[in-house]
């Protein structure tokens, strides 16, 4: 290992913060994988609670069954390294307010559902911060055609996009590629604030 | 000339961003159009005019979560 490059990238993560809308399958498989590489503060919005359907893909437990996710969140990443500051909130964005909880973070990610709830975040958070990356996801629902999946990068907005991906409503969430393009979008966050890796 | 996502598109004059959505098809009611690195939001669609030479990006929103 290059003790060097991990010292310095360790400090620089650890300095970061970052926003998450939607603790579902991209938000908590993002939200883990974040931790794990050593962002120092997550803030984290969802107002759903874990149901016994989304253990087929979001990082929860049977155990948590019941509880509201975004506490049962903070508790699996606290479980991972305690040192992580964990903001949560729990309550439904919504329109006219998505910004509300995202003032004081350095990148935001969209991981929420309903492709209407989608659009108004995206609009609304660039509009209020035209300067902080955002990144979102559209088309995770199916299985395979992982080449499919690209980064579509317009200025600060950086999309983890399969346009021929059918909506979620007509079709299946499995853990695969849920969790692919929740940890493309965790890879993207990575190299905003690191920078490329070279 | 104007470019819809990195293709070649004929330029049409006074041509609105729904004009340009309805011509390439693009009916899906959820998209994030930039035009040129800004952000059109969907209710500007109807009155807000793409000028020649125009970039413009639109991105299908798709459910999922």
């Amino acid at each position: 290992m290059n003790t060097q490059k991990s010292e310095h990238i360790r400090m620089k993560l650890q300095k970061s913060s970052v926003g998450i809308a939607g603790a579902g399958g991209l938000g908590s498989n993002i939200a883990v994988s974040l931790a794990r590489a050593g962002i120092g503060r997550l803030v984290i919005v969802d107002f759903d609670t874990v149901e016994e359907s989304n253990l087929n893909r979001q990082y929860y437990f049977r155990d948590q069954i019941g509880m509201v996710k975004v506490e049962a969140l903070k508790e699996i990443i606290h479980r991972i390294d305690d040192s992580v500051k964990v903001d949560i909130f729990n309550y439904r964005l919504t329109k006219n307010t998505m910004d509300k909880s995202f003032h004081n973070v350095d990148v935001i990610v969209e991981a929420l559902d309903d492709a209407d709830i989608k659009t108004i975040f995206i609009e609304e958070v660039m509009q209020k911060f035209p300067n902080v990356p955002i990144v979102g996801c559209s088309g995770v629902a199916g299985y395979g055609h992982s080449d499919r999946i690209i980064t579509k990068k317009i200025g600060n907005l950086y999309m983890v996009y399969d346009e021929k991906a059918k909506d979620s409503n007509d079709d299946v969430l499995m853990a695969p590629r849920v969790i692919l393009m929740a940890n493309w979008q965790a890879n993207i966050v990575l190299e905003i604030i690191l920078g490329e890796d070279k | 000339m104007i470019k819809v996502n990195g293709k070649n598109v004929d330029f049409v004059e006074y041509e609105t961003v729904s004009g340009l959505l309805k011509r390439m098809k693009y009916v899906f009611p959820n998209v994030v159009v930039k035009v040129n690195g800004e952000l059109v939001k969907r209710t500007d669609f109807a009155h807000t005019i793409i000028a020649d030479k125009s970039e413009v990006s639109v991105i299908h929103m798709i459910s999922g979560g």
